[in-house]
């Protein structure tokens, strides 16, 4: 069950500068939990207090999970999953 | 510092007029590792609002993708104040996840969708420190190499 996971520039610390690495998992809580298994550290860049963070986007071959079951949205071998950090700010 | 070309300077502050008083965003995109800004993507503020912006989550992924097939990567990232100063709020600060990238601020305070000079700075933030840096206006950017 081999995920494709595209990294964004600013979690590659995590991954030894990789652009993308491959994950297992059947749903996507399972796949950050084994990213988390081999670049520690990571998970808590994707996950606050049990939900993804407000300002990360993470897509299931190019769907938002947000609209497709978030965590627990379903993956099957050879899924991809990318992540991109949402563009955003202002004068607040 | 930031170099960038006439032309683009001018579109990007013509966005930030036109959607005054909501704040305009969008990125200039360049081939990846040449710091060169050469293709400007407005982008739809997905919050609408005076004070946040957000780029839709759908036309995100639709962007990076154009990006990654043509080797490029987002040179500038770009917004607009339209009440206060041309400097990175906390919440900028806080969102800024292109360590890479000049964030260009543009402040249309003055005059809004008036004609009339604005604020335009550049910043890098990078893991919450904010370093702003001289803009560099050229008629064309210099050649390659």
């Amino acid at each position: 069950m081999a995920i494709e996971v595209r990294i964004p520039t600013i979690l590659r610390t995590y991954t030894g500068g990789e652009k993308a690495v491959t994950a297992e998992g059947a749903s996507l809580a399972a796949v950050i939990d084994d990213l988390e298994t081999n670049h520690p550290g990571i998970k808590e860049r994707l996950i606050d207090a049990g939900d993804l963070r407000r300002f990360v986007n993470v897509y299931v071959n190019d769907e938002d999970v947000r609209f497709i079951g978030g965590l627990e949205a379903e993956l099957s071998d050879g899924d991809q999953v990318v992540v991109l950090p949402a563009v955003a700010g202002g004068a607040g | 510092m930031l170099t960038i070309d006439r032309a683009t300077y001018d579109a990007i502050v013509d966005h930030a007029k036109r959607d005054h008083p909501d704040e305009a965003c969008g990125i200039v995109a360049g081939p990846e590792g040449s710091d060169r800004p050469t293709r400007l993507v407005e982008m739809v503020n997905a919050a609408g609002s005076p004070t946040f912006y957000e780029f839709d989550s759908t036309e995100l992924l639709a962007l990076y993708k154009q990006m990654w097939a043509n080797d490029e990567e987002p040179v500038v990232i770009y917004h607009s104040h339209t009440a206060t100063e041309a400097y990175p709020s906390r919440t900028d600060i806080g969102l800024a996840s292109e360590p890479g990238a000049h964030y260009v601020l543009v402040s249309t305070r003055e005059h809004g969708n008036n004609p009339g000079p604005v604020e335009f700075r550049s910043y890098r933030i990078v893991d919450g420190e904010v370093t702003e840096e001289d803009v560099t206006v050229v008629d064309e950017l210099p050649a390659v190499g």
